[in-house]
């Protein structure tokens, strides 16, 4: 007969052997699909990945540099329209709106567009940017990727904006600082660095996306930089290869999730290194 | 602006004469008004997103609803070659791959968690939290491939074996008997699961830190192990923002595409084993857009995306509040 004391102490001791478990579980799968990336990608890489178009179907050779273009237009294009979009309205949050209702009414409305399926972000691009215009454009995918990343970099700096210290406020304006240049010269400089740090990341989060970019950008077998005609872009490439049953293909799309998923977490870390680097003050 | 506060700034500059000042200060409260208004505007732009997603939606999917009206809803018939359209089989589909998610998430999310808040040495907490949030960067596309190069074929080497054992249960067996494929709902399910967990895992690590020591301590004063105070003190505690994070993951899986995509088995019809092919409305949408060539049947996949807009955001309406509370106390700690 067990007493109540060991029964309980049995119980625990179960329960926290799963809770170990449970984090191995999770620690697995990173490792396992980190694991597989680099063991296929790395031996796909090679200098014409970098040098030459995608290749026709079936034939031998080709590599990923008009999807590389491509991709980079496609996040100039996001980050020039969403990073001042972003931040503009992020201001408004964090120096205007912190304790106004409105604020918390559009807080709660960006915090939604923050997680909402990017799929339904792409279809939106469509019906205003592709269906009326006719065709599909790489402008359209930039814009769509846009509207992924402007609530990232709005959250970010209504949030950094709001850790900086009011007295640094009171101390410009007691000195006749106009409040739009307080805003511009002192708190935008003294919370740039986590503005800078979320732009990354939207950035990070905005260049793996794929599904958007299925019906505004399309896909372009050859070199463009046309933003008004439908381009190439890595996400799409890889989805279009990895489905398909060439092998060479295949490879290629390795090696594509392969720099894709390091460039990510190249900005992710680099990201974590600028907050690390300048302390937690801001 | 104050003008107790702008002469302390004027005294300072002696050179500029009356007028300048006047006009200076004239202006600078001109700037200042268009610099609030200007940021407001498009702050609400951003808010309004929402609403013009919403509206373009139902737009351009009004021929299908005004089409099909309600049965659009309750139709199980998705053919291009007749044009008849319904959206049952990825109404099912999508929120029975999310419920797989969910049901293997959870748990996972909260042992995590657990583990994170009150097992790991301190060392460890930081390592293996970014080890977690990884999963969260790692781009939906290479899920897929994963899934459908990798994952499938190994799990359909097990696939016979649930087959056996699981099919042969009693009224839920029939959810486990099926050809082992590899892909189709399950694999979904299991692939959408280890996408959100860290997601969910995060939301509960957080609201398990900030729950009070005294509270926690005061119970294993009382001698209660480490699970019965998470049991009864860190979970009672931190309810809503736990169910918070759940909604916040569902919202993920609900809306999340691309590894749905290669892994679901892209079926057009309803089946009652988790092991068959199915779609979601996300990858229907996805596989199907680019080749819609009538504008009833383009309407019909853009309905579905109205659907799947209106499902994901009650769901995240409810976590955001949900969670509400907890964003203001993580406010408090921080200032």
């Amino acid at each position: 007969m067990m007493s109540l004391y060991t029964k309980r102490q049995l119980i625990n001791l179960i329960n926290m052997t799963i809770a170990v478990l449970m984090t191995l579980f999770g620690v697995f799968w990173v490792v396992w699909i980190l694991w597989t990336t680099l063991r296929y990608g790395l031996p796909a890489i090679n200098l014409h990945l970098f040098t030459q178009d995608t290749p026709p179907p079936g034939a031998e050779g080709g590599g990923l540099r008009n999807a590389f273009v491509g991709s980079l237009i496609l996040l100039a294009i996001a980050v020039v329209i969403g990073t001042p979009i972003g931040v503009l309205a992020g201001t408004w949050l964090g120096e205007f709106a912190v304790k106004h209702k409105l604020g918390a009414i559009v807080r709660f409305l960006n915090d939604i567009l923050l997680s909402a399926p990017s799929i339904v972000i792409g279809l939106f691009a469509y019906a205003i940017l592709v269906d009326p215009l006719g065709h599909f454009s790489a402008f359209s995918g930039g814009v769509a990727l846009a509207l992924i990343l402007i609530p990232v970099v709005v959250r970010t700096t209504d949030e950094m904006l709001r850790l900086v210290p009011g007295s640094l406020r009171e101390a410009a304006i007691a000195l006749g600082t106009p409040y739009w240049k307080m805003v511009t010269k002192i708190t935008w400089k003294a919370a740039s660095t986590g503005i800078l740090t979320g732009i990354i990341l939207g950035v990070a989060r905005i260049s793996g996306e794929t599904a958007p970019l299925l019906f505004t950008a399309l896909n372009n077998q050859y070199y463009s930089s046309d933003l008004w005609h439908p381009i190439a872009n890595l996400p799409v490439v890889i989805f279009q290869f990895a489905m398909s049953p060439y092998a060479n293909w295949q490879q290629m799309a390795w090696a594509g999730a392969f720099i894709a998923v390091v460039f990510i977490l190249a900005l992710s870390l680099g990201s974590r290194w600028l907050i690390n680097r300048n302390g937690p003050k801001v | 602006m104050n003008g107790s506060e702008v002469m302390t700034a004027e005294n300072i500059e002696d050179a500029a004469t009356s007028e300048q000042k006047s006009a200076r200060r004239a202006s600078s409260s001109v700037a200042d008004f268009l610099f609030r208004k200007g940021t407001g505007v498009v702050a609400f732009i951003v808010a309004a997103a929402l609403l013009a997603i919403m509206v373009s939606l139902v737009i351009e999917g009004w021929e299908a609803l005004h089409t099909f009206g309600w049965k659009f809803l309750i139709t199980s018939t998705w053919d291009p070659v007749t044009n008849v359209y319904g959206a049952l089989v990825f109404i099912v589909g999508t929120l029975v791959s999310s419920a797989i998610a969910m049901l293997i998430a959870v748990p996972v999310s909260f042992g995590i968690a657990l583990f994170i808040s009150e097992l790991s040495p301190r060392w460890l907490r930081s390592p293996i939290s970014a080890l977690i949030e990884l999963l969260a960067a790692i781009p939906s596309i290479i899920y897929g491939m994963w899934g459908l190069l990798v994952f499938a074929p190994r799990f359909s080497q097990i696939e016979p074996w649930i087959n056996d054992h699981l099919g042969a249960i009693p009224w839920i067996g029939v959810l486990f008997q099926g050809p082992p494929m590899g892909i189709g709902m399950l694999t979904a399910g299991i692939v959408l699961a280890i996408m959100v967990i860290p997601f969910v895992a995060s939301i509960m690590r957080d609201v398990f830190m900030i729950t009070p020591p005294a509270l926690k301590e005061s119970a294993y004063a009382l001698g209660a192990t480490t699970w019965e105070v998470a049991r009864h003190v860190i979970l009672p505690f931190t309810r809503t923002a736990v169910t918070g994070g759940i909604f916040l993951g569902l919202g993920r899986a609900l809306g999340e595409t691309m590894a749905v995509t290669f892994i679901i088995g892209n079926a057009n019809n309803l089946s009652a084993s988790l092991l068959m092919p199915g779609s979601s409305i996300a990858s229907v949408i996805a596989n199907e857009f680019t080749e819609a060539t009538t504008s009833l049947y383009k309407s019909s996949l853009l309905a579905l995306g109205l659907i799947l807009f209106v499902i994901t955001l009650i769901v995240l309406a409810l976590a955001k509040l949900l969670l509400l509370r907890l964003d203001a106390s993580l406010e408090g700690k921080k200032s």
